[in-house]
């Protein structure tokens, strides 16, 4: 079992390592990773989540995803999707948020969103649709900067 | 084994999503201001994605091979299920507002109940969707407010669109025998029970707006048997034109 567990492991370790490197094609300072799309790793499947609904980037996140895999000889290992539980941007992990603030995109947070370039708190919404599903626009009220906010969902 | 009650509870849900998520792409490039122009896209991209989920299912309840891209574009008019609301067409974008208030209220209140849906898919997509479609609802509940307690102008063509889109409102909360296994089984919600909750959340929107609920007038049904209005099929011809001049052309 520990011996099994081990083996799975380090492979599981070299799939996460190739896929840290597969960016988001709307926002590429973050991974798939980063953005939590990436469920799981079996032996035989990778295992995927759709963000939002309607994202037309699921299509290419998933084709960017195949060919990673492909060019790094793992061919035969599936792609798989999975609806449940649902994708929330609670899957962004801690490093993902980090990535988004310093590429100018308020990360979701629950609390009122922050301005990327001055850190106020100070702002307001412009539009609750942004220029992709994920993101709606904002204004900083203190620097006047006009930036964008990644839904929190 | 096909599943003959869930493939047509599956294509209702689809349907609705698909046929309201064509009509509001039409409006791209099209709506009166550019946060409008991105907002009525994104609901529209949203809507398509429940529909690419609710037709996959679909056709794999129904077990012929037929996948959510061959139910969008190679099924004729007839066998469409979606209610007639949502193939209206957008007429202006007060009348566009109108058609999404009735519907998106009425779609989160569904979806609420579908997330516990025994159909381990159909909870999935509900819980996924319930969410985006809480900002559809509130997106158009506020334009409601903005339109109705606006101009002059504004409100007459809020007045005349929700005039128009409201004869298609009781038929979102039939439930006919098709379906009725699919209750008793808990797949599917008895769209009766929503009635109550959306009348109230429909009052407090018209009264922000200033607006007085449109006279009761006889119910235009008959979607979820495949009976539409004309505009379906010039719908259709559109959305369907290239998949059927080039059937099973890829990007
Ligand atoms: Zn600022």
């Amino acid at each position: 079992m520990v011996a099994a567990a081990h083996t799975t492991s380090s492979f599981k370790d070299r799939v996460l390592e190739i896929l840290s490197h597969v960016p988001d094609p709307e926002i590429p300072c973050v991974s798939v990773i980063d953005l939590g799309i990436v469920r799981d790793v079996r032996d035989d499947a990778v295992v995927i989540t759709p963000t939002y609904t309607g994202c037309p980037a699921t299509l290419a996140i998933e084709a960017d995803i195949r060919t990673a895999l492909d060019k790094a000889g793992l061919s035969a290992l599936k792609i798989e999707t999975a609806l449940t539980p649902p994708w929330s941007t609670d899957w962004i992990s801690a490093e993902g948020r980090e990535k988004l603030r310093a590429y100018g995109i308020a990360p979701p947070l629950r609390t009122a969103p922050q301005c990327p370039r001055c850190g106020s708190a100070h702002t307001e919404e412009l539009s609750r649709f942004g220029s992709t599903p994920c993101k709606s626009l904002h204004r900083c009220l203190d620097c006047r900067e006009p930036f964008d906010r990644f839904k929190c969902h | 084994m096909a599943d003959t009650a869930l493939f047509d509870y599956a294509c209702r849900l689809g349907d609705d999503s698909l046929i309201l998520g064509q009509r509001l792409s039409e409006w791209c490039g099209h709506a009166p201001m550019l946060e409008v122009d991105l907002s009525l896209a994104n609901v529209g991209l949203d809507l398509i994605g429940q529909a690419t989920h609710f037709l996959k299912l679909a056709g794999e309840a129904e077990g012929k091979g037929r996948d959510e891209d061959k139910l969008a574009f190679h099924r004729d008019v007839l066998d469409f299920k979606n209610c007639l609301l949502v193939e209206q067409p957008n007429g202006d974008f007060a009348q566009t507002i109108a058609r999404q208030f009735l519907f998106s209220n009425w779609q989160e209140l569904l979806l609420r109940e579908l997330c516990k849906s025994t159909n381990a898919t159909v909870a999935a997509v509900a819980q996924k969707a319930v969410k985006e479609v809480a900002y559809h609802a509130r997106l158009a509940n506020e334009w409601m407010v903005r339109l109705g307690d606006g101009t002059a102008e504004s409100r007459d063509r809020l007045v005349n669109g929700l005039d128009w889109m409201w004869r298609f409102s009781d038929e979102l909360f039939e439930a006919d025998a098709a379906i009725e296994p699919l209750i008793a089984s808990g797949v599917a919600c008895d769209a009766r029970k929503l009635r109550p909750e959306w009348d109230v959340r429909i009052a407090r929107v018209l009264k922000d707006a200033t607006l007085e609920r449109p006279k009761a007038r006889r119910a235009t049904v008959g979607g979820r048997k495949g009976h539409h209005s004309e505009h379906l099929g010039h719908l259709l011809t559109e959305m369907q034109f290239l998949q059927r001049a080039y059937p099973d052309a890829k990007w």
